[in-house]
């Protein structure tokens, strides 16, 4: 039997949206508040889904320690209390909660091996969320 | 098509226990879920239907009728149970969240009418939870 296990988890960053690309007229237009140059902060909250067969000795799509324990290492530790557009992967991308979606389901990707993932799901706000499934299908 | 989604909330306990695993082997495992005096949620259980709504009704499912299956299948077996010693699917399978979400699924399947079943999803607490589609 195949089942969909997701987590959830909490960070806070800050961030700056600005393109070097643009004029200082056009960062503003297209990035409003947002481009503020002293940054904003977000308390995110990051779903990760995983998906596989049921092991029939365990119960589990896979332990949640090992989900854990990778998530706090690889992705956590690295964004939590930070401001993203200090850090290398934005040194070249504007820190969107898209392109920060991608980058976390791409060091997963890379990285957990115990079971497939599925899907990467971030809100920003109460309002606004985000989700990127790299090759899956997004299911409902 | 249209989706339709029923939730309802139940309170129960179980433990994680493998007896074929050795009592180390438990521990290291499923660590504090190995407890055998069991500990608690509140779960909240989630059933989504599907279907072509009736013209004469409006209804894809009469929600009625989908709150009786519920409760009758699956609420009033597991409401303030201990799973692991009260309810039969779980004398000799272990009641993760997975199992859990598959046990739902398995009790309405057959038991809806005209929707058909697609998502059994079982928070066992706010920051887990676990989806079923019904694929083997």
């Amino acid at each position: 039997m195949k089942a969909h296990l997701t987590r959830r988890y909490r960070f806070s960053s800050s961030h700056r949206l600005h393109s070097p690309n643009m004029s200082p007229e056009e960062n503003l237009t297209t990035y409003g508040k947002c481009n503020n140059p002293h940054g904003h902060g977000h308390n995110y909250t990051l779903e990760v889904t995983v998906s596989g067969p049921v092991d029939p000795t365990t119960g589990m799509v896979c332990n949640l320690v090992d989900l854990d324990g990778f998530v706090e290492r690889e992705v956590l530790s690295r964004y939590d209390l930070q401001n993203l557009n200090t850090l290398q992967e934005f040194a070249e991308q504007v820190p969107t909660t898209e392109n920060l979606s991608v980058e976390i389901y791409e060091i997963l990707q890379r990285g957990f091996q115990n079971a497939h993932l599925e899907r990467v799901r971030l809100e920003e706000t109460m309002m606004n969320s985000f989700e990127y499934a790299g090759t899956n299908e997004l299911r409902r | 098509m249209v989706y339709l989604t029923r939730k309802a909330e139940f309170s129960a306990s179980h433990y994680y226990h493998n007896p074929a695993f050795t009592p180390e082997e438990n521990l290291r495992i499923f660590g504090k879920c190995n407890n055998p005096n069991g500990h608690g949620h509140n779960y909240t259980l989630e059933v989504t239907v599907k279907g072509e709504v009736d013209p004469r009704s409006g209804f894809v499912v009469d929600l009625k009728q989908l709150k009786e299956i519920m409760h009758r299948e699956v609420l009033d077996a597991m409401d303030h149970r201990f799973l692991n010693k009260e309810v039969p699917e779980f004398f000799t399978q272990i009641p993760t969240t997975e199992n859990l979400a598959i046990a739902v699924w398995q009790r309405l399947e057959s038991k809806l009418q005209k929707a058909r079943l697609h998502r059994v999803r079982v928070y066992e607490t706010p920051d887990l939870f676990v989806d079923f589609y019904g694929e083997e």
